[in-house]
């Protein structure tokens, strides 16, 4: 699958694996670790300095979990790469990029003008999320 | 009212061009209909019986002359001449073919109006009460608020792939003329004991197949914390709900199952964790916003008196008009609930009419409401009775707010594909059966709600009388149910026992009325009189 894999990072690839979320917390010093749908990223908080990956899984692409996943663990202030995996689609990856992924799994392969397209439509936003984007409250009012 | 600024327009242009997109690689075959459904209901487009239908937002119901003529035209051009107004005080067109939504919404966008979470599992259009900054029993106007929110809520990335819908209300009165409590999230703008303004927060309702009435979260919530509250909520459902089930995915039933002492403990959690991200809009958009909401200029000095020699223009007056704030202006009820008509239908025609009497009568305001009728907001009365002239030339002067053929239904199985039964011919045969104007009066406040399955968009379960209609060995059947309400006094009503057939469930209905007016006290309603007598005299009399 690596061939579809995109990524919004400058650093070198992660190459070790990503173990579960129970083996983790048993065994803590994997630097990859991935979230399944329905568990708790919080757990992952206490040890984020270690962390270089983590990789979040879709099992089907209207499954809305990750979306939280990947804030709580940029607001708890991870750096790391956060990846998404599995059922992930051109129409969310804008807002998978917004609430901070910054790598990309997909099942199937992405179309590049596609994405190009709807990663770039839309100049403004209404809310802050996980990325830099500026709200248009806060353009409206310096 | 709300006027965009370049920002709204972009972003609302960048949607349609988004969705022309995804339309065109649907139909190239570059995607799938599982992967395309979720975009084209984000966009209002649901696949029907016979045709898509599209689902306009009205934000919080209001919208003015201009936007009015639109939907006219959209019906014109794109649909066979008509609209539906909906429960949601949104405008359905039932007859859309897919290649043209996209020019559909082009054409809306040109009077900053969206198809934009009108459906799916996100957060939807929000509604809020139809007298909203006409009302003489309001705090203030809640529509700012609502505006505020609509933009705060709109393409929110980490909420837009939610467990189920999620629905808003605003309101800022003691009365609740937007079925508050049968809503995810409903907020009531109060003043605290210092004499500030907040809201009275209210979480977990939602009618469907588990009816459940929202419980109070929040006594009061300061007002400028309401982004990081509203997250705090979603954040806590998002994580946390079930995906394995569709009907057990709504907030209400998380709330349910966790408990309402343990779900506030966690949204309070996180509501303290949403505080420090510092994502609430800062008061000078408030007051940006709430600029568009400053009162019209009223004229002064104007007599309150209304020359009534015209008997069924009085009649009107008493029915359809309610206490404005403004000294000699009224608010003005137009029914969409011609007896044999179908609820919340209107013609392009009727369309174009209304848009001219708000344009010329009503400082160009118009307001939707979730009964499915409209309102004129703020009519001299000076200019009542040309108003009503108007009305009456195009078949809009029906004088039953709030009575027996006041009546909500869904499209039910004329147009749904969810629908188990027939909701429209229903509505009509009880408007024929009670169309005389003295046995209407008679009756007084009764208000009737009809769904055409258990998903409760024609909210039997808050009717003083329900009807749900359902599917028994492949024909037809309709249960009653008594004691429902969605205004202040929220209940949820009860079924009375074995269904009927169409007929069947309209003599039922009568014999109910029939008890109400053998039993009722001085000055009750159908649903107090059932309150203080209980179940029983009905089932008597229905099943007896």
């Amino acid at each position: 699958m690596v061939e579809n894999n995109l990524r919004f990072r400058d650093d070198p690839v992660h190459e070790e694996p990503a173990v579960s979320i129970d083996s983790f917390l048993d065994q803590s010093n994997a630097t990859a670790v991935r979230i399944e749908a329905g568990e708790d990223a919080r757990l992952l908080i206490p040890y984020l300095d270690r962390l270089a990956l983590v990789e979040i899984d879709f099992p089907r692409f209207r499954d809305g979990r990750g979306y939280s996943s990947a804030r709580i663990l940029r607001e708890a202030g991870y750096k790391g790469e956060i990846r998404a995996s599995g059922d992930v689609l051109v129409d969310q990856m804008l807002f998978m990029r917004r609430c901070g992924f910054d790598s990309f799994a997909p099942n199937a392969a992405i179309d590049p003008e596609a994405l190009d397209a709807a990663l770039n439509r839309f100049d403004y936003v209404y809310q802050h999320a996980a990325d830099d984007a500026v709200p248009v409250w806060k353009l409206r009012h310096g | 009212m709300y006027r965009y600024d370049k920002y709204d327009q972009a972003i609302v242009d960048a949607r349609v061009e988004e969705f022309r997109d995804q339309t065109a690689r649907r139909i190239a075959g570059a995607m799938n209909d599982d992967q395309f459904k979720p975009l084209r209901l984000k966009n209002g487009l649901y696949l029907q019986l016979h045709a898509y239908m599209l689902r306009v937002a009205i934000p919080y119901g209001t919208f003015d002359s201009r936007q009015m003529r639109m939907m006219g035209h959209i019906a014109r051009k794109y649909d066979r001449g008509y609209g539906h107004f909906t429960t949601r005080q949104n405008i359905q067109y039932n007859w859309i073919k897919l290649e043209e939504a996209p020019d559909i919404l082009a054409d809306l966008a040109t009077v900053e109006m969206h198809a934009i979470q009108t459906s799916g599992e996100s957060i939807r259009n929000l509604s809020a009460d139809q007298y909203a900054g006409a009302a003489a029993d309001e705090i203030c106007d809640p529509r700012p608020w609502a505006e505020l929110l609509r933009q705060a809520t709109t393409f929110h990335p980490e909420f837009s792939y939610l467990p189920r819908k999620f629905k808003i209300a605003v309101i800022a009165a003691e009365e609740d003329r937007a079925a508050l409590r049968w809503h995810d999230f409903a907020l009531r703008i109060v003043k605290n004991e210092a004499g500030e303004q907040g809201f009275e927060v209210f979480a977990g309702g939602g009618m469907g197949r588990t009816p459940i009435i929202a419980y109070r979260i929040r006594e009061f919530l300061p007002s400028d914390e309401i982004f990081s509250y509203l997250q705090a909520v979603l954040r806590v459902w998002n994580t946390h709900a079930r995906r394995d089930n569709i009907h057990k995915q709504r907030m209400k039933i998380l709330v349910h199952e966790l408990g309402e002492e343990e779900f506030r403990r966690q949204v309070e959690e996180e509501f303290q964790h949403f505080l420090t991200l510092k994502t609430d809009f800062p008061q000078a958009e408030y007051d940006r916003i709430a600029a568009y909401f400053a009162p019209p200029p009223f004229e002064t000095g104007l007599g309150e008196e209304i020359d009534r020699s015209d008997a069924a223009f009085a009649l009107w007056v008493d029915r359809q008009t309610v206490a404005h704030k403004a000294p000699g202006y009224a608010i003005v009820n137009i029914s969409l609930k011609p007896i044999g008509g179908i609820p919340g239908d209107i013609s392009a025609e009727q369309m174009d009419v209304v848009a001219d009497l708000a344009e010329r009568y009503s400082f160009d305001e118009l307001r939707a409401t979730h009964a499915q009728n409209l309102v004129l907001p703020h009519v001299r009365k000076a200019d009542l009775y040309t108003v009503w002239q108007a009305l009456t030339a195009t078949g809009l002067a029906d004088a039953n707010l709030d009575l027996v053929t006041d009546i909500i239904a869904c499209p039910g199985l004329d147009y749904c594909s969810l629908a188990n039964a027939r909701s429209i011919p229903v509505a009509q045969k009880i408007a024929q059966r009670f169309a005389d104007m003295d046995r209407q009066q008679e009756l007084g406040e009764l208000k009737i709600k009809i769904s055409g399955c258990i998903n409760a968009c024609g909210h039997h379960h808050a009717g003083h009388i329900g009807i749900l209609g359902v599917d028994r060995k492949g024909t037809e059947n309709y249960q009653l149910l008594l004691g429902g309400s969605g205004a202040e006094d929220t209940s949820q009503a009860k079924i009375t026992g074995p269904g009927f057939d169409e007929d069947g469930v309209v003599d039922a209905l009568e014999k109910a009325t029939n008890v109400y007016l053998r039993e009722r006290a001085e000055g009750e309603r159908f649903v107090d009189t059932y309150r203080r007598i209980g179940m029983e005299p009905f089932k008597e009399a229905i099943y007896g």
